[in-house]
């Protein structure tokens, strides 16, 4: 009989207030199987990045716990766990070559620097100092820092946050290679796209407290049976009513209905124009706003 | 807690050192700044003695007991009493007093190559007439340049230890540094040890630097040894650079920590005797200067250089350097907060 292995990483009944008497997370708990993406998605002041501190071992709990692989966070965690913090500074007259070999004397167990940066595709700048460096190029050397001690669990904390869409596409080809290998992932992010992309599954926080968690397909297919018409406020007056609800943003104005054929029918026999209709479907960016009532990056 | 590791304490040192040596300008700065001042003052007080008032030393008791003469009243003349017959004797040997006078014992010194001393017995003479005996002591005179240079060298490395440390912990907390540190298996203690130890590192090389380029220009006094003057400077860092922990322990903001490296830096510059004597000043003062690790520093590496101290002359400073080394670390460390 195979023997159940724990969780590699549970929160349980996880809370933190600050001495200001703000309950920044506020009984919290997840777990996280072997070789799973968990995506901790959520709005500014929602206490994700309080949570994932909890769980790095960085900020102590106010209460509950924090369980690897079955036992209370220690040194073992400490040398099995890479983190890749949103911004980390490095030394800015350290080689990259010499960062990597820094951090990984710090690990009993570590990855060749040669190996690091193939996975990382540091070739071009490995001997160049921190201080010269891209932001893309920043990342993927905090990346390859990160994974020095060749990790169980690597957390990763708004990681493209800053980058161009293209070092954005190159860094989620980095991640998808870990998890290819593997590994437990940690993300959090603003980007639903890079959730939806790399995340197996997502919890959605808000207030300090998760408010849905699934994979992404599974929560958009629970919340959402309705797909969105979109047009230019200029080609749809607010004069023309409707029995859907509407959205105005932006010079936009989106239409959610259960009923495609009916809607366009209605459209086209009140005169509305089609030329400028766009149809979409429902994404995480939607499902955030409906549960939290915030855009994602406010 | 874990035992240390002397690979991880020995990577964050290597990597602490490059970091600075590889900041050219900043290290140029470091080892030219003081050469320049040392330089700077050769040139500006190229003759001898660089006080402008007379000295006399009053010995056995303080001026305002001493039977009162005319001769005190002398205007431009500075009367410091003194407690240490062979400690005031050595300063007239050093052109340091002009003359002393013991008013009850009517007798008084002067060094025979001092012209100070010369005109000060004259006036002596003319004030008092000729009822004092008269001894004759002997030796070159200290230029200021001499006195000066091993505060100097102390003020050089006082400020590197403080903000070598003090500034540059503050400023890794402040970038992340420190906070990705924590998230490693390094422990507060092994980052600690490897700051203390790559400073020292650093500044006893570079102090070595500034003595040797200084003296090959100005050619100071070194009467005593070199190993006693590197123990006053090594113990003198240690303890220095454990003060810059102690400021740099908790402090997350680069303005404050500035200001509190400026708070201890300043009055240690004026206070510990680096560039005039503390003799004469108000008791208080002088208590205060005890309480400065940098006065040490100062009175010892100047007995080793001007008076050919040994260990024995300096073992208190020592002792004390020591003392505030181990409670400023144990302060520093105990503090510390990686965030």
């Amino acid at each position: 009989m195979p023997i159940a292995l724990p969780p590699l990483l549970e929160a349980r009944e996880l809370r933190k207030r600050f001495p200001n008497g703000v309950a920044a997370v506020d009984g919290v708990s997840f777990r996280i199987p072997h070789g799973r993406c968990f995506g901790l998605l959520g709005p500014n002041g929602a206490g994700k990045t309080t949570t994932v501190e909890m769980l790095e071992g960085i900020v102590t709990p106010s209460g509950g716990t924090v369980l690897y692989q079955g036992e209370p966070l220690g040194p073992r965690f400490r040398e099995e766990a890479g983190i890749m913090f949103q911004s980390t500074a490095l030394q800015d007259f350290m080689t990259a070559r010499e960062a990597l070999e820094m951090f990984g004397s710090f690990y009993p167990r570590r990855l060749p620097v040669a190996e690091l940066a193939t996975r990382c595709a540091l070739g071009e700048f490995l001997d160049r100092e921190a201080r010269r460096l891209s932001g893309g190029q920043r990342q993927r050397l905090l990346l390859a820092i990160a994974l020095v001690n060749d990790p169980a669990v690597l957390f990763l904390d708004e990681p493209t946050t800053g980058l161009d869409p293209q070092a954005r596409h190159n860094f989620w080809h980095l991640v998808r290679d870990i998890k290819a290998a593997g590994r437990t992932i940690i993300l959090t992010t603003h980007y639903m796209d890079e959730a939806y992309q790399l995340c197996d599954e997502v919890a959605i926080m808000d207030h300090g407290r998760i408010i849905a968690q699934d994979t992404p397909q599974a929560l958009l297919a629970a919340h959402f049976d309705e797909v969105i018409l979109q047009l230019p406020r200029a080609d749809l007056p607010d004069e023309i009513e409707l029995p859907w609800p509407r959205l105005r943003h932006d010079g936009i104005v989106e239409i959610l209905t259960r009923d495609l054929d009916g809607c366009l029918q209605t459209l086209l026999h009140q005169g509305v124009k089609l030329a400028r209709l766009r149809i979409r479907e429902r994404t995480l960016e939607d499902l955030f706003l409906q549960l939290t009532g915030k855009e994602l990056r406010q | 807690m874990r035992t240390p590791s002397r690979r991880r304490i020995y990577a964050v040192f290597k990597a602490r050192n490059r970091e600075f040596l590889r900041d050219r300008s900043s290290l140029a700065w470091n080892i030219l700044f003081p050469v320049l001042i040392v330089i700077a003052f050769a040139v500006i007080f190229r003759g001898e003695g660089a006080v402008e008032q007379y000295k006399v030393g009053l010995y056995p008791l303080a001026a305002e007991r001493q039977p009162a003469t005319p001769f005190l009243a002398t205007r431009g003349l500075d009367a410091i009493p003194q407690d240490d017959l062979n400690a005031a004797l050595r300063k007239v040997e050093h052109h340091q007093l002009d003359l002393l006078l013991d008013l009850e014992g009517r007798r008084y010194w002067v060094n025979d190559s001092s012209p100070k001393g010369y005109l000060l017995e004259r006036v002596l003479w003319g004030t008092a007439g000729h009822g004092f005996a008269k001894q004759t002591v002997s030796g070159r005179a200290v230029r200021y340049v001499d006195w000066v240079v091993p505060g100097v060298l102390a003020t050089n490395m006082m400020f590197s230890c403080l903000f070598g440390v003090g500034y540059v912990i503050v400023r890794y907390r402040k970038n992340g540094m420190l906070r990705r540190l924590k998230a490693t298996p390094l422990s507060a203690f092994e980052f600690l040890v490897a700051q203390v130890a790559s400073r020292l590192w650093l500044i006893l090389g570079i102090t070595v630097l500034v003595f040797l380029g200084t003296n090959a220009f100005v050619h100071f006094t070194l009467h005593g040894r070199y190993l006693d003057l590197l123990l006053v400077f090594t113990l003198g860092a240690i303890s220095l650079i454990s003060l810059g922990l102690v400021i740099a322990a908790r402090t997350a903001s680069e303005e404050l920590a500035g200001g509190l490296l400026n708070l201890a830096s300043w009055p240690m510059m004026l206070l510990s005797g680096v560039w005039f004597s503390l003799e004469g000043t108000h008791p208080w003062v002088q208590k205060l200067a005890q309480l400065l690790p940098l006065t040490h520093v100062v009175e010892a590496a100047r007995a080793v250089m001007l008076d050919g101290a040994g260990l024995a002359e300096i073992a208190l400073r020592l002792v004390v350097l020591a003392l505030m080394a181990l409670l400023f670390l144990l302060l520093g460390a105990l503090g510390f907060r990686w965030e």
